[in-house]
């Protein structure tokens, strides 16, 4: 019995043994910077793993991008940047575990994140907390920003914008009069579909359907049934590409000839990718404008590309300028204090106070509550099974 | 309300169908190995999703290569179905091998911790593998057979509306019923399928009878794994788009059919199968209708579940199983 | 090192200073390396430590309820990751106490339970419901938000709630078995969630997708429980009375029944154990710990919404009862420390740590090769190998065996009414 309990001992040491082995140096890593001067640590937070790891990645990669192009500025600052990615996995559980972690990094001065709202809510708590700033590139939920916490930014459309930005030019460009309206019940898309429901009900349009469907599902007929015996002129969908295409392939497949719409969650080349053909006489909402049209964007699209060989996402343009938002304020809260490491009291507030900067894809300046002034949407269309889809409209505050 | 019903409903019955002969395939793994390991084989919903992948990764080396348009679609097709059923087939076998023969005197219940660990490792694999490849794990196949059908029930009774579908939805429900009236006749009239039924009902009187166990079990295993990766194939062409996780919900919706036939029993498989692919076709387009708006599409799984519930309480065996009196 | 476990093993002394020894040092580590996720865990680690000394378990108790209240909250409160180290503890806790309910279910009673979770969804909505301006949409009267001084109040609520949902959950057990019921707790788990996800129409009770956020923090006498450290010391109150609640259990007559349902349950039956009423009972009292603790991450996290309770968290709790050993009270709380440690820090602090090498260009790997992409990979494995190596968990389940002959001299002289047990040789492993 004694060779067993000290067999036991032996295995239960040597599992958590190597279990330590590998965050032995990550523990230590804190302090260990090197090169010129004081690290400043930047964290993104995004669902690498999971369902929608492919938009949390873009949104990195996009960070990612903007950060190294800054090294050198902050080199002469006397700086180091670093970026710390974490993934949140879209669980709000995780999201606020890590906001602990990175509330208790003091070389971490600010958070580009999340996708989901769902995290970002509880996450901002955190960060409130310890006066983390965050500037958020995907959040359109009102509730974000309408906490009133003093970290918390966003430099995309809020739903409450997007929405009725989407129903006005459905129903006075588009002429839409009978509209369907789908949800993929998360937080971003009942958002969203809300929104516009809300709006389309105002501006006289009737509301025929208001349907659910399941992420991760595949098949969404039974809820297109109803769109057939309902005939709408329009479709609303609030979700994610990946359901989005897979509801336009099977409409098209059913004879659903009538546009359909969508948000920002659409804006994706997997969208095309999933639905091909059958993306023709699809619009969708964005607070990007065309990245292709501007010499910027050409720019970061070649550099994006050129870095990660991967094409550019929407949400990649997002982070991207989230991340020089951050930086900016970064920047401005060190030259106040003498080119000392600034308080992030002090980085909370330059952040909040930045006004007229302009990204690759956004104009960014915040008002009182964090949202972005400048938020504009674009209206796309698809004509032809290419991303992005061509610019058909401009709505602003 | 009914007339509403009733005009919708040609449409909720093809849907149905082909949704409902899905669920049947891969239901008949689940009860396959039931019958003969009383094991609820979780990773079987996986080797569903790994089969679309194989398979979807075929098509498009064979599109790649040029070889698609250089024959009829459907030979290719029926090529990629034959060489992916074979491959996860093996792998079944593998897996059982690996992870659940060891077990076999085990209780119940670590078995089947063992399987959720399979299912958990090959989700994981898939998306590595995929993720590798092509930076993203969501996988889109060529688009084949997208001819659409209109059959004309409008033409019947004014009263019903027209009911829509594609090639590939006329061929899924070919090739399931093939599939399930092979192995009807396989497990029924052939010698190993004789084999196969004895040692599901008594393992050790069937290994007296000169059957040898692990070969049958081995066999099972292939076969189910087999279906199980041709109706993958069979779904990526139906929807499109796949994912690692696909396996998952509706492996889940799979066995949750199987028991409703009353797992073990393969022709019960088939019938909840159907069943339960029409009932939820029904569930998402109607449930608005018939509570009034209350209750959205978005309930249609909770009605699944909830009819699921109810028959196992009524009839614990399931409605096509037959009730078994514990031995003491 | 056989010679120095047979030396050290019976040796009490030696044991204490080398566990008080080993405190010391880790604890000394932690303080002065400030953030160092190794110290951390080092210092954990000296609990299990203490599990294994031959000490008598009222000094075991004293000694883990002065490292967990006094020398961890104190050694780590001085670094700068203190708050983030309480995070962790207070997750671990919460996820103890609930994989100690599904023991219950799972490891004593042999129920197969696969939507556990929704105990923790019933909870968790019980206090955020109340503690946000929800309930004035269908409180006639009352209101909302309720204080956060209601919030110990609602402990008990969540309790009897959950509880109340474990009974009628229970009512199908009466009729199906074995891998039926595995299913039927599935899809009454994935009810649940749904529900929840829905219940935003007709009347607005769980706002739905959007989740309820700024849930009231609890409070006392004015104090208000913010941080991670002070939920911490809520949660290690909970986890007493849960670890004391289940040992009590688990040698009483009800988990006499409970274990003899699980090995047979028509011979359990013919001894006469009412069938219905013992498994109704370790539903519901599996299911008042989650409810419990759901209404504590309620205040924690300050935010409730359906995602947080997804079929993967009720696998990712059956793993740390298996993981940790099926019916083993030690076990599954080591298990639930592990597991949550493991995806919580350690997967997190490895990927970066490798994030920045790779950036660094030191070495390269794929991005889709991320350790922290890989939990269901790393879960997958666990499960297969315990399951065929050591389908008894890692601190295996003991069951008490009783000295036959003490037992009939119990039985001669009804006034020596205590029954010995042979407390070293009697328990086996």
């Amino acid at each position: 019995m004694g060779m067993k309990r000290g067999l036991k001992v032996l295995a239960a040491s040597a599992l958590s043994l190597g279990l330590l082995a590998g965050c032995n140096a990550s523990g230590g890593s804190g302090s260990s910077g090197g090169g010129s001067g004081k690290v400043i640590k930047i964290a993104t937070q995004t669902p690498l793993s999971g369902g929608s790891a492919t938009l949390g990645e873009s949104i990195k990669l996009g960070a990612q991008l903007a950060l190294e192009e800054n090294k050198d500025k902050f080199d002469k600052l006397g700086y180091k940047l670093q970026l710390v990615p974490y993934d949140d996995q879209g669980d709000p559980k995780k999201g606020v575990a890590n906001a602990n972690i990175i509330g208790s990094d003091k070389a971490i001065l600010g958070v580009v994140g999340h996708l989901n709202s769902g995290v970002s809510i509880p996450s901002s708590e955190v960060y409130e907390k310890y006066k983390v700033p965050m500037v958020s590139p995907a959040n359109t939920a009102t509730e974000v920003t309408d906490r009133g916490l003093k970290t918390v930014n966003r430099i995309c459309a809020r739903d409450d914008f997007q929405g009725p930005a989407g129903a006005d030019y459905a129903i006075n460009k588009l002429g839409a009069k009978k509209i369907f309206v789908v949800q993929d019940k998360t937080a971003y898309g009942t958002g969203l579909a809300d929104a516009f429901k809300k709006a389309a009900e105002d501006a006289g349009a009737e509301v025929v359907g208001y349907e659910g469907i399941t992420v991760g599902e595949k098949d969404f007929n039974g809820v297109l049934t109803q769109v057939l015996s309902k005939k709408p002129d329009l479709v609303f969908f609030g979700g994610l590409y990946t359901e989005g295409g897979q509801l336009i392939r099977q409409a098209r497949d059913k004879g659903i000839d009538i546009p359909f719409m969508g948000g920002d969650g659409m804006d994706s080349s997997t969208l095309v990718e999933i639905a091909g053909d059958a993306v023709k006489n699809v619009y969708y909402t964005s607070v990007a404008a065309d990245a292709s049209k501007t010499s910027e964007g050409q720019a970061f699209s070649t550099k994006y590309k050129e870095k990660f060989n991967k094409n550019v996402e929407s949400y990649s343009a997002y982070g991207y300028d989230s991340m020089s938002v951050l930086l900016k304020g970064l920047e401005a809260a060190i030259k106040g204090n003498d080119g000392k490491l600034p308080a992030r009291e002090k980085v909370t507030e330059e952040v909040r106070k930045v006004q007229d900067f302009q990204g690759v894809v956004t104009k960014v300046g915040f008002d009182d509550k964090g949202d972005n002034k400048y938020a504009k949407v674009y209206i796309y269309k698809f004509s032809e099974p290419k991303y992005p889809g061509v610019q058909d409209g401009e709505i602003s505050k | 309300m009914l007339a509403d019903i009733l005009h919708s409903l040609p449409q909720v019955l093809v849907d149905g169908l082909a949704l409902g002969a899905i669920y049947a395939v891969i239901a008949l793994g689940y009860t396959m190995v039931y019958g003969i390991l009383e094991l609820i084989n979780f990773a079987h919903g996986e080797i569903f999703m790994t089969g679309a992948f194989i398979g979807v990764a075929m098509l498009i080396l064979m599109t790649g290569m040029g070889w698609i348009a250089s024959m009829p679609a459907i030979l290719a097709l029926i090529l990629v179905l034959i060489a992916t059923s074979i491959l996860t087939g093996f792998m079944g076998v593998g897996i059982e091998r690996l992870a659940y023969r060891p077990l076999r005197n085990s209780p119940k219940l670590i078995t089947l911790i063992s399987a959720i660990g399979v299912s958990f490792l090959l989700q994981d694999l898939v998306r590595f593998i995929t993720e590798y490849k092509r930076g993203n794990y969501i996988l889109t196949g060529p688009s084949m057979f997208t001819e659409k059908f209109t059959i004309k029930f409008s033409s019947l009774s004014s009263s019903f509306s027209d009911a829509f579908f594609k090639t590939s939805t006329l061929i899924l429900v070919v090739a399931v019923v093939i599939m399930m009236i092979g192995l009807d006749f396989f497990v029924n009239k052939t010698k190993w399928g004789m084999a196969m039924r004895a040692v599901a009902q008594d393992r050790e009187t069937a290994s007296l009878m000169s059957i040898n166990v692990n070969k049958v079990i081995s066999l099972t295993f292939f076969i189910g794994s087999a279906l199980g990766g041709a109706t993958g194939v069979l779904f990526a062409v139906q929807y499109g788009t796949i994912d690692p996780y696909i396996g998952f919900i509706l492996g889940l919706k799979a066995f949750t059919a199987a028991v409703l036939g009353g797992i073990g029993n393969i022709r019960g498989a088939m019938a909840g199968g159907i069943m339960l692919g029409l009932l939820e076709m029904f569930a998402a387009s109607n449930l608005k209708l018939l509570t009034g708006g209350v209750f959205g599409a978005e309930y249609k799984d909770v009605f699944a579940f909830a009819i699921l519930i109810v028959v196992l309480i009524f009839k614990p065996e399931g409605l096509f199983g037959k009730a078994v009196t514990e031995k003491v | 090192m056989q010679k120095l476990t047979s030396k050290l093993k019976g040796n009490k002394m030696a044991q204490v200073i080398l566990l008080v020894l080993y405190v010391l040092v880790t604890s000394l580590s932690l303080y002065l390396a400030q953030a160092s996720v190794t110290a951390f865990l080092l210092l954990l680690f000296s609990l299990l430590l203490l599990y294994y000394t031959d000490l008598s378990n009222r000094l075991k108790w004293v000694i883990a309820g002065v490292v967990l209240v006094g020398v961890i909250p104190f050694v780590a409160s001085t670094g700068p990751s203190y708050q983030s180290y309480m995070e962790v503890a207070t997750v671990v806790g919460i996820y103890v106490a609930m994989a100690l309910g599904l023991n219950i279910v799972v490891g004593l009673a042999g129920l197969l339970d696969l939507g556990f979770v929704a105990f923790f969804a019933i909870g968790a909505y019980t206090y955020g419901i109340f503690a946000t301006g929800q309930a004035a949409n269908f409180m006639p009267f009352g209101t909302f938000p309720l204080s956060g001084g209601t919030f110990w109040i609602f402990i008990l609520i969540g309790c009897f709630i959950a509880a109340l949902f474990g009974i009628l959950l229970g009512i199908p057990v009466l009729r199906v078995k074995g891998d039926y019921l595995a299913i039927v707790t599935l899809g009454f788990g994935e009810i649940i969630r749904i529900v929840f996800n829905n219940l935003d129409k007709p009347v607005n009770i769980t706002n739905g997708a959007m989740g309820l956020a700024s849930v009231q923090p609890p409070e006392i006498f004015g104090f208000q429980f913010i941080y991670p450290n002070q939920f911490y010391y809520i949660v290690l109150g909970i986890l007493l009375f849960v670890i004391l609640a289940v040992r009590r259990f688990e040698f009483s007559k009800i988990g006499r029944s409970w274990k003899a349902v699980r090995e047979n349950e028509i011979a359990a039956q013919s001894m006469g154990i009412h069938l219905v009423r013992t498994k109704l009972l370790a539903f519901a009292i599996g299911a008042s710990f989650s409810g419990m603790m759901g209404v504590v991450f309620a205040a924690k996290q300050t935010f409730v919404d359906p995602t947080s309770f997804t079929l993967l968290e009720s696998i990712t709790i059956l793993v740390m009862v298996i993981l940790g050993g099926m019916g083993s009270v030690p076990g599954v709380i080591l298990g639930a420390a592990v597991v949550t440690i493991l995806n919580l820090q350690v997967l997190t602090e490895v990927t970066n740590y490798l994030n920045q090498l790779n950036m660094d260009g030191v070495i390269s790997f794929p991005e889709a090769l991320a350790p922290a992409k890989m939990q269901r990979f790393i879960f997958g494995a666990i499960l297969i190998i315990f399951a065929i190596y050591r389908p008894q968990g890692l601190i295996p389940a003991k069951n008490p065996v009783f000295d036959e002959n003490a037992l009939k001299e119990g039985a001669k002289n009804h006034r020596k009414e205590k029954i010995t047990i042979d407390q070293d040789k009697g328990f086996q492993a």
